[in-house]
């Protein structure tokens, strides 16, 4: 059965027109990854109001290309540039930019590129097999279920994100506050406007995340001096097929990182860990693990397969449950919002044709992403040569126009700004930015859903833990919730009794501190 | 930073009790049928307000670490910060085209040091772009100014 609906799912990917809007969307989405201040979720933001006249299948088509090649733009810039354009590149560049300096750029891009293809290629598959058995578990869940699982969401990023677990409890609590000012649907009362008619309309997500991630992330680079000093990719036929001649050899590698990037990666903010704990598993079991961080091809392959494959992963509970597990995949959300599909479970039932849809063009999508990369990489490198006067104020403007072509409004313009400013002063403090966008999604669905769970319970929060799912899935949440505490006590106890297994502590550290970057 | 810290805690706290006092407007308990319009609110404001005192307490029990930012880099920070607000600012009266190109020649003269002809070139040619692809193609409006409603859109 799943055959054919993914049959059906290529029938529409593989049209002409959707063909040509992937080709569109990875070339946009590779120099949106490739440029700074640009990465995959301000990317689609900016690039959403171009997808509302076209028919939605075709929609999420473009806004995945463009996902998958801002992925691959992270992994150029991270290699040749020394720059990851996204947290997840970070650990990339360790062996990467050494790579590239000893004149083997082309080997490490192929090895990245093909590494990006293999991850996100096993998750797809992954997806296919488990999307619909989880949509259907999911068609059973009430509202106590649903509040569950998005209290869970939350509870992974204090728990498993790393960096700060009350900064990042805060900034979920702000994303909350922030999503339920103006209307109150509820009960039609207006809330936290204060008489202000502006406030009325509330915050938008889309225009919070091209400020936070976009215009944040610009006062950020020009403050650290924005300078690229690159390497030249050396990037032709030969060296990739060479490349790939020895890549086989690291089939371990390649099968450690797709599980760790999948497992990983349907959780919120996994994909930053998963790269640096594929990286540490590699360095650990590779018999050249000493020779980890001077350029070696391996250490490009644990890291760019395990953060595709999360990056993939990121998209299941989206379709499945419409909780978005990263803030691209919560602008996706918010698109389909706005395409007039109701995201959940529900989809698989009421619109076959672009849940698979999207799902066959994930295959095609990064199929066509490898080749054109491969193909297009001195010129998608050259983008990084435009001077930094041309280039910063072309992509505020875009920024501009993106935001005000949500609502056709000027304040949301404004809002950009402001939350620019916001962006900027929290990542310089290590407040994380992907919950509060995340909170700021989700803020509507999770309050409705405890509205809801409260009133069949008559205000009893013993509802949440009597249910067996949702019990469960409670337990879960209280226990990341907890983490953060219990770890420094776990690891005093373990430091006593097995000091070999400091590697996999290591690489815990190791993922606290870059991933706030 | 450890100021700058005390400060953005403290800044959230004070959010959080202003969304206590609207949420204790609204009502916190329960209504008719179900929680009232406060309640949601109100409890995460209680929760920010706890939380932000933590992270203050955390701050205040640990040392600085440098200054926030440097002299220098705060020079560099705003002036891309500031011509984006004026550009925000220009758009709302002239529209977002003249804006643009104003704000692009601007920025790449006076900060990039640009040769003449280039600058005017790129300040025409970017806003030109922009027009077709949003406007033609996909059918998305800017905001206009007179420019372009003396040329008749």
């Amino acid at each position: 059965m799943g055959l054919d609906n993914l049959f059906l799912g290529f029938q529409i990917a593989l049209t002409p027109f959707n063909l040509f809007v992937a080709v569109i969307g990875i070339t946009l989405g590779t120099i949106i990854g490739v440029l700074p201040g640009l990465g995959g979720a301000n990317g689609v933001a900016i690039l959403l109001p171009l997808t509302f006249t076209m028919p939605p299948t075709s929609a999420i088509i473009l806004l995945t290309s463009i996902y998958w090649g801002a992925l691959f733009g992270g992994a150029i810039t991270s290699v040749l540039f020394n720059i990851p354009g996204e947290p997840w590149s970070v650990a990339t560049t360790f062996d990467g930019y050494p790579l590239a300096r000893q004149g083997q750029g082309g080997q490490a891009l192929t090895a990245a590129f093909t590494s990006s293809f293999v991850g996100s290629l096993f998750s797809v598959v992954l997806i296919t097999f488990f999307a619909p058995m989880l949509a259907e578990i999911a068609l059973k869940f009430g509202p106590p279920e649903f509040f569950a699982i998005q209290l869970l969401t939350f509870s992974a990023f204090v728990g498993l994100g790393g960096g700060n677990p009350l900064k990042s409890l805060v900034t979920i609590l702000l994303g909350f506050i922030m999503a339920s000012v103006g209307l109150d649907i509820v009960t039609g009362q207006l809330r936290l406007t204060f008489g202000v008619t502006d406030l009325m309309k509330g915050f938008d997500f889309i225009v919070a995340v091209i400020g936070l991630f976009g215009i944040g992330e610009i006062l950020l680079s020009v403050e650290e001096g924005l300078k690229f000093r690159g390497v030249r990719t050396g990037m032709n036929p030969r060296v990739v097929f060479q490349t790939w001649k020895v890549l086989p050899r690291y089939w371990r590698t390649f099968v450690r990182g797709s599980f760790i990037g999948f497992w990983m990666g349907f959780k919120p903010g996994g994909a930053t860990p998963a790269s640096f704990m594929s990286y540490a598993f590699a360095k650990r079991f590779s018999p050249r693990g000493d020779r980890f961080g001077k350029g070696e091809l391996e250490g490009v392959v644990a890291p760019e397969t395990a953060a595709h494959a999360a990056g993939v992963a990121a998209m299941l509970p989206m379709i499945t449950l419409g909780i978005p597990g990263s803030p691209t995949a919560a602008v996706m959300l918010g698109g389909l919002i706005i395409w007039g599909l109701q995201p959940g479970p529900m989809l698989f039932k009421e619109n076959p044709d672009f849940v698979w849809g999207l799902i066959a063009s994930m295959y095609t999508g990064n199929l066509i992403g490898v080749v054109m990369v491969l193909a297009f990489v001195p010129l998608f490198a050259a983008i990084l040569r435009i001077p930094f006067a041309i280039l910063t104020p072309l992509i505020i403007v875009v920024c501009a126009i993106g935001s005000y072509a949500v609502h056709n409004s000027m304040i949301d313009v404004w809002y950009m700004v402001v939350f620019g400013v916001i962006g900027y002063v929290f990542k310089k403090l290590d407040y994380p930015l992907a919950p509060l966008v995340l909170a700021l999604v989700l803020g509507d669905l999770a309050e409705n859903a405890l509205r809801q769970s409260l009133i069949m319970s008559q205000g009893s929060l013993g509802i949440f833990f009597s249910r067996p799912i949702s019990g469960a899935i409670m337990a879960l949440a209280v226990f990341f919730f907890l983490l953060p505490a219990l770890t420094p006590w776990w690891r005093r106890r373990r430091r006593g009794t097995s000091p070999a297994d400091s590697a996999a502590a290591r690489a815990r550290a190791g993922d606290n501190g870059p991933s706030e970057r | 930073m450890r100021a700058a810290d005390l400060i953005t805690a403290t800044a959230l706290m004070l959010l959080g009790g202003v969304v206590i006092y609207d949420a204790v407007r609204l009502g916190i308990g329960w209504g008719v049928e179900g929680p009232r319009s406060g309640f949601f609110p109100f409890w995460l404001a209680v929760l920010m307000i706890a939380t932000s005192a933590a992270i203050i307490g955390q701050t205040v029990w640990r040392t600085g670490r440098g200054p926030f930012v440097r002299r220098a880099a705060a020079g560099s920070v705003l002036a891309v910060l500031l011509p984006a607000a004026a550009l925000v600012l220009a758009t709302q009266f002239i529209g977002l085209y003249v804006a643009s190109a104003v704000y692009v020649g601007a920025y790449m003269r006076w900060i990039g040091r640009h040769s003449w002809p280039l600058t005017v070139g790129l300040a025409v040619a970017i806003p030109v772009v922009t027009f077709v692809v949003f406007e033609r193609w996909f059918l998305v409006p800017m905001p206009k100014g007179p420019l372009e409603a003396w040329l008749g859109y």
